[in-house]
């Protein structure tokens, strides 16, 4: 073939107007009044706008990314049901950008659509009691058997383990290899037998995470992501996408810990003393001086610049986020010495902004350790940003199995 | 002051934050001519000299580069710029320390200036033939009046400490009551000492005036509203020259530490040094974002510019003191001598973070703008 045209049906050019007139036509053949939630959803998807830079089939059209934003207000506008983002986090901005680049066609038809609409909810089998920070250490085992694999293991701080119906999994299929090169990506079943789901309590009294025992589970070989061997880097891959999630996105001015801050200085005048007062405003000048770095690191990625900047928003979220909190109850005085509830056990998502402060400041104390402890982030910042020497590393080239433990 | 309960907590628009592509064709300029005619061992040297103002560089960087004209506009000879270039012309300024009156007189003289319509002067600044400069002490906070001078039957008498880029100004501009008043530099009754500045880099002048000659440039309720917007450039302006010296101070550290060893490793390679490195980038980071930020502010006389001024104040003068403070101690010895440029740094930026308020004083003024009132006993 020596034709250059463009293949037709390609949309890879599609702009604003032609995005609008999709979601107009989507509107005019699926009124939101009288269409069925799920229903609606599953229309969207399938006329490419669900994640309008998707490949057609896939949620997507080939657009733009920069152009969802006005394809959700335009919906949104129009009385479209959304698919719950909040109670899909792990699966919507981590385990899609996984099945996206490293699933095949079958895999990425089967489960794409179902986790977009929220029928199917995803988390993460990432982390285990040893291996934290040092996430390449893990030790659960997937052996081959047959046509599949036969998983064993542990996992832990497992958001949405309760709810998943499905779970990307990183496990070890060659320890004798070095850490790195052993590893596998999987998709597990969360309703497989030998998934056990166990709330984990945690600092503030209730169970938002869990842990995750894996005893003898079966994974039939077509639930595998990516190749043998390759597991580290799907699971880099959606690291990078979890921290972009953690540190970007536009926000209005006082809003977050710094809004209740603010709020309760405003709300308690006889609380008022000249030291609070300007440790209030240092907060209020680094909340503004983040949320402009974030809205700047927006305009670089959006003109096609990506940067480092992201490790950077991840740190100063958690630290202000931590010292913020922690002066509101200052602030609050008698007030902040009642907690509230303790007694919670089940697994919840709570809303920030509805909890108390005591329960704001012992959440806090996660931020500088989920999605990468800020010593991690502050290593990333001066191996990969200032060009300074690596930590030195034992465990590079040995065997994981000979790995101290 | 007392606190405005004007609100300013609704999210303003952000408008652009990066580098356009002539801002960046800018930067080059002034930077290669930096590197060329102002090395901090040239720096240096002038420090030591009879001069300490550049004035063959400035010359250059006005008549040639016409970094003084870039926001004054075109039918005054100016280049119809904004205040987003004359900020990155600042930061670069701000990298090298250069010792020129680009600050006070393209930044501060000219905004007041285009504020009260005063053409001639405004054009000869322009051209860069003409140093102009604000009779105000250089700690001033934007909104203070700090009124020294009086007029006794048309003539200035009283006495104004350490005004900055006075030493070079061919004309003064002297805030009385609610008149300005142009001074030449050569009038009769008019005495500058220039004292030993804490930044040597910018020389600072005891102006004295004793029934000395000036003209009335305009009067009214005016004056102090445009002296105070011109205070407020000033500030963002000196934000953007904190961050280009913040990141000259950071880059010079990381050289440094990538060739320099102890114990058998370059210092590079210990974490806590790393870590501390890691930190001071993500506070330059966000002082780049700040300072953008009160630019675009100025450049399209946004409302929210009083709150983007004093946020740019309060950041990057913070900032600024860190990584110069940072800069001498991971040098270690070498970088408390004389013969290391990190001195110059650390005087230039202890002195921007008290000129034209301390960032306190500008968190202060925020509390009053954004509606944070401070305690009632």
């Amino acid at each position: 073939m020596t034709s250059t045209a463009t293949a037709p049906g390609s949309s890879g050019s599609l702009d604003a107007d032609g995005l609008a007139a999709r979601v107009q036509a989507l509107l005019d053949d699926h009124d939101p009044a009288t269409t069925d939630r799920i229903d609606f959803l599953r229309t969207r998807f399938d006329a490419g706008l669900a994640w309008v830079h998707y490949p057609e089939g896939l949620g997507g059209l080939g657009a733009d990314p920069g152009l969802q934003p006005e394809v959700d207000v335009a919906l949104a506008a129009a009385g479209a049901p959304d698919n719950r983002p909040h109670t899909n986090i792990i699966g919507l901005g981590m385990a899609a950008p996984s099945i996206l680049r490293f699933g095949t066609p079958d895999q990425q038809r089967r489960w794409l659509r179902p986790l977009w609409t929220g029928e199917e909810i995803w988390c993460q089998l990432f982390s285990e009691p040893g291996a934290g920070s040092d996430l390449a250490n893990v030790a659960t085992s997937a052996r081959p058997d047959g046509d599949g694999w036969v998983v064993n293991g542990q996992k832990v701080w497992t958001s949405l383990a309760h709810d998943a119906t499905w779970a990307i999994l990183v496990a070890r299929t060659d320890p004798a290899l070095p850490k790195h090169r052993g590893l596998t990506f999987f998709v597990c079943d969360m309703s497989a037998p030998g998934v056990d789901v166990r709330p984990l309590r945690q600092i503030t009294g209730e169970s938002e995470f869990n842990e995750v025992y894996l005893d003898d589970v079966r994974i039939p070989d077509d639930q595998r992501l990516g190749e043998v061997g390759q597991g580290w880097a799907v699971t880099q891959n959606t690291l990078m996408n979890e921290r972009v999630a953690i540190g970007g996105g536009t926000i209005p001015r006082e809003s977050g810990a710094i809004g209740e801050l603010v709020k309760a200085w405003r709300e308690h005048p006889e609380r008022r003393t000249a030291g609070l007062h300007d440790q209030v405003l240092r907060f209020w000048v680094e909340a503004e001086a983040g949320r402009l770095t974030a809205e700047r690191l927006g305009q670089q990625q959006a003109a096609g610049l990506p940067g480092p900047e992201g490790s950077g928003a991840k740190l100063t979220h958690a630290r202000l986020n931590q010292q913020v909190s922690a002066l509101e109850l200052d602030l609050l005085g008698d007030e902040a010495l009642r907690y509230g509830d303790y007694s919670a056990r089940r697994p919840v998502l709570v809303a920030h902004a509805d909890s108390p402060a005591g329960w704001r400041y012992l959440r806090a104390k996660g931020n500088s350790i989920e999605g990468g402890t800020s010593e991690i982030m502050r290593n990333i910042i001066a191996e990969r940003v200032l060009g300074l020497p690596p930590e030195a590393r034992a465990d590079k080239d040995t065997p994981w199995k000979e790995l101290p433990r | 002051m007392t606190a405005a309960t004007t609100s300013h907590t609704a999210t303003p628009r952000t408008g652009d934050l990066l580098y356009t592509e002539i801002e960046d064709d800018l930067r080059s300029s002034v930077r290669s001519l930096l590197d060329k005619r102002s090395s901090w061992d040239a720096v240096l040297a002038r420090t030591e000299s009879a001069d300490t103002t550049d004035r063959e560089l400035w010359r250059t960087l006005a008549g040639e580069v016409g970094c003084a004209a870039l926001a004054v506009p075109e039918d005054l000879g100016g280049a119809g710029a904004s205040w987003r270039e004359v900020a990155v012309v600042a930061e670069e300024l701000g990298r090298a320390v250069a010792p020129v009156p680009f600050l006070g007189s393209a930044g501060i003289a000219a905004a007041l200036l285009l504020a009260l319509g005063e053409r001639e002067l405004l054009a000869e600044l322009a051209s860069g033939e003409l140093v102009v400069a604000l009779a105000v002490p250089f700690g001033t906070v934007p909104g203070e009046r700090p009124v020294t001078v009086e007029l006794r039957e048309g003539r200035l008498s009283g006495t104004v400490l350490g005004v900055a880029d006075a030493a070079a100004a061919h004309v003064l501009l002297v805030p009385v009551g609610d008149a300005l008043y142009a001074v030449g530099s050569k009038a009769n009754g008019l005495a500058r000492h220039e004292i030993v500045s804490l930044d040597m880099t910018r020389p600072l002048v005891d102006l004295v005036l004793d029934g000395t000659d000036a003209r009335l440039i305009a009067q009214g309720p005016q004056v102090h509203d445009a002296v105070t917007d011109a205070l407020r450039i000033g500030a963002v302006l000196l934000a953007s020259e904190q961050l280009g010296l913040a990141e000259r101070c950071l880059d010079m550290t990381v050289e440094y530490l990538l060739v320099r060893r102890q114990f058998g490793r370059v210092l590079g390679s210990f974490q806590a040094l790393k870590h501390r490195l890691a930190d001071l980038w993500v506070l330059i980071t966000q002082a780049r974002a700040v300072a953008r930020y009160a630019a675009e502010c100025a450049a399209t006389g946004s409302p929210d510019l009083p709150v983007a001024a004093a946020l740019a104040q309060a950041h990057c003068s913070v900032v600024v003191q860190q990584a110069a403070e940072e800069c001498i101690q991971m040098h270690g010895g070498i970088g408390f001598t004389w013969e290391h440029p990190a001195h110059l740094f650390l005087k230039r930026a202890k002195s921007t973070a008290i000129a034209l308020g301390t960032a306190e004083r500008h968190r202060a003024a925020l509390a009053g703008l954004v509606g944070i009132p401070g305690a009632q006993r």
